[in-house]
């Protein structure tokens, strides 16, 4: 009995001599949303793509549930739903339909192949398209299709390529509360380059580029790395003298004070060393002063400055 | 049913709810009559058989065939549905042979449909219905060798245009494989028995030997391994290209 749901060992991938994956390693266990985080042409989709098993890996191998992608890609790909990049299907097709020739590929018949598709329409919401050619749809019913197609066979394992992408605010909720209620008994890897997603359903997040994993830790732990991770911002009612500035640099535990957004002359960020908890000293100085403060909060830090530093240190 | 039978008929289905089905059928059967009746001259032979109908398919199927199969392969690589496809708990020579089987049982339907011409001739005449029975069988079988090299090449293209010209022009060398355009720039310079092996590999030598009512067995041999050979490619191009 495997003791991961997903097992990625050492995963290489070649095209010609470009090297898109270079030696990629992780565990995903049930409960654990794993959140793949990278910029464009990083390897995330060709990483989930040797995982579902349509790539073959120049090197490595990938376990679900189990079994092995390259050994025996049948048994791994019963234990999946996987959501291709695009969210790719038969155009021609009705979504009923569809999902009728997903269900009996998956070796469903009669009524559990039928309860199978009303449990995947209901869990996704496609009623009102059922009946429709899958090239009329919207993009947002479109991922849906794939979604439900992901999901019909109530798999272990989650491979979903950019669940999100394309939808409008509400829709893109929808599909993130989908996937954390279904987040406690499968392990999922979503691949996005939307930070805010990361924070909305992932327990974990990997930030992946050039064919490598740069970072592995929680959402909270990423957002430490931030230099704003703990900042203090604080926004006066009226313009800040020059003399505050200089006076917070001199707090102990202050690494440096930078202006920040658009209150340019009233807002600051006192940045802490090492993520030190600033927040009563820097209130004790406002009141010293007689500053009248409109905001004053601590910031947890941020999550696109991480990513750009991360990604984008030397290779 | 098994996977190959869920893929041939969803595969079927799909070609009946596109205009495809319906222009390809019209198509097929208009052009069979038209080339029967005016280039044959099927009526001033004043003969009871269905020669001249059978002479035409080979011509036909040369660019029909691959309009059909130019689809199979480079429109699932195109729209992506591939990805999809191929990541269901299939094997790829099962999806092969689905897609295969699906698109040759069409063809079954639109030859089958020629059956007026059949009735005609039984009106008229008194027709050997057995060599009609063996020409219909080898027409149905050189249509299924001609979509095996359609559907290889159709997997190795993401162009549909691409696909159908070049299964076209390959379709074209195995029909003409023993006539002087095909064996003519090959004499020279080959043994004479790679000449011979050439001619041999002719579709038109063995449809012939077939529509003259003989089933010899090596026909049979020759049409079946054909689809063999350019299914087995066919699987081996799925695999090597699926993800470009």
């Amino acid at each position: 009995m495997a003791t991961h749901l997903i097992e990625i060992k050492h995963l290489v991938k070649h095209f010609g001599p470009i090297e898109a994956v270079r030696g990629i390693s992780f565990t995903v266990d049930r409960g654990e949303v794993l959140g793949f985080l990278g910029p464009n042409g990083a390897g995330k989709s060709t990483t989930m793509k040797m995982i579902a098993g349509f790539l073959t890996p120049t090197e490595g191998t990938a376990v679900i549930s189990g079994h092995d992608v390259t050994q025996d890609p049948i048994a791994a790909k019963k234990c999946l739903g996987y959501l291709p990049e695009g969210a790719p299907a038969y155009p021609d097709m009705t979504t009923l339909g569809f999902l009728d020739f997903v269900a009996q590929i998956r070796g469903f018949h009669g009524d559990e192949k039928r309860r199978r598709i009303r449990a995947a329409i209901e869990r996704v919401e496609l009623d009102g398209v059922l009946y429709q050619p899958i090239e009329t749809l919207s993009k947002g019913f479109k991922r849906r299709v794939g979604l439900a197609q992901a999901l019909l066979h109530d798999p272990e394992v989650l491979i979903l390529d950019e669940p999100t992408d394309g939808l409008d605010p509400n829709q893109k909720h929808q599909v993130r509360t989908l996937i954390a209620s279904m987040a406690a008994d499968k392990a999922i890897i979503i691949s996005t380059h939307i930070l805010e997603e990361v924070d909305a359903v992932c327990t974990r997040a990997m930030v992946i580029a050039r064919g490598r994993v740069l970072a592995d830790g929680t959402p909270g732990e990423l957002e430490a790395r931030s230099r704003y991770h703990n900042a203090v911002y604080l926004r006066a009612a009226a313009p800040l003298p020059t003399a505050i500035a200089s006076a917070l640099e001199a707090l102990p535990g202050v690494a440096a004070v930078e202006p920040a957004g658009r209150a340019h002359d009233r807002g600051l960020f006192v940045i802490p060393v090492d993520g030190r908890d600033l927040l009563p000293a820097v209130r004790d100085l406002a009141s010293r002063h007689g500053l009248v403060l409109d905001e004053l909060r601590l910031e947890r830090g941020r999550l696109d400055g991480v990513f750009r530093d991360i990604t984008t240190a030397a290779a | 049913m098994g996977t190959i039978g869920v893929i041939f008929r969803r595969e079927l289905v799909s070609y009946f709810t596109m205009p495809l089905a319906y222009v390809f059928i019209v198509i097929f059967l208009v052009l069979a009559g038209a080339m029967t009746f005016y280039m044959g001259g099927f009526f001033e032979r004043g003969q009871a058989d269905l020669q001249v109908f059978f002479n035409f398919h080979p011509f036909l199927y040369l660019f029909l065939i691959p309009a059909l199969s130019m689809r199979l392969w480079a429109e699932e690589r195109k729209t992506g549905t591939i990805e999809l496809f191929l990541t269901l708990p299939i094997t790829t020579p099962q999806a092969v042979l689905g897609k295969f089987l699906a698109a040759w049982v069409f063809t079954g339907i639109a030859l089958a449909l020629t059956f007026p011409f059949w009735l005609t001739v039984l009106i008229l005449g008194h027709p050997d219905n057995g060599v009609i029975l063996a020409s219909y069988l080898g027409s149905f079988l050189m249509a299924g060798a001609f979509l095996a090299i359609g559907a290889a090449i159709s997997a190795a293209c993401k162009n549909q245009v691409i696909a159908f010209v070049l299964s076209a022009t390959l379709c074209f060398v195995f029909v003409a494989a023993g006539s002087g355009i095909v064996l003519g720039p090959l004499q020279d310079w080959v043994p004479g028995s790679v000449v011979t092996a050439t001619a041999n590999l002719s579709f038109l030598q063995h449809f012939t030997a077939i529509e003259r009512g003989v089933l010899d067995l090596r026909d049979l041999i020759y049409f079946g391994s054909v689809i063999v050979a350019f299914l087995f490619a066919n699987t081996l191009i799925v695999e090597l290209k699926k993800a470009d």
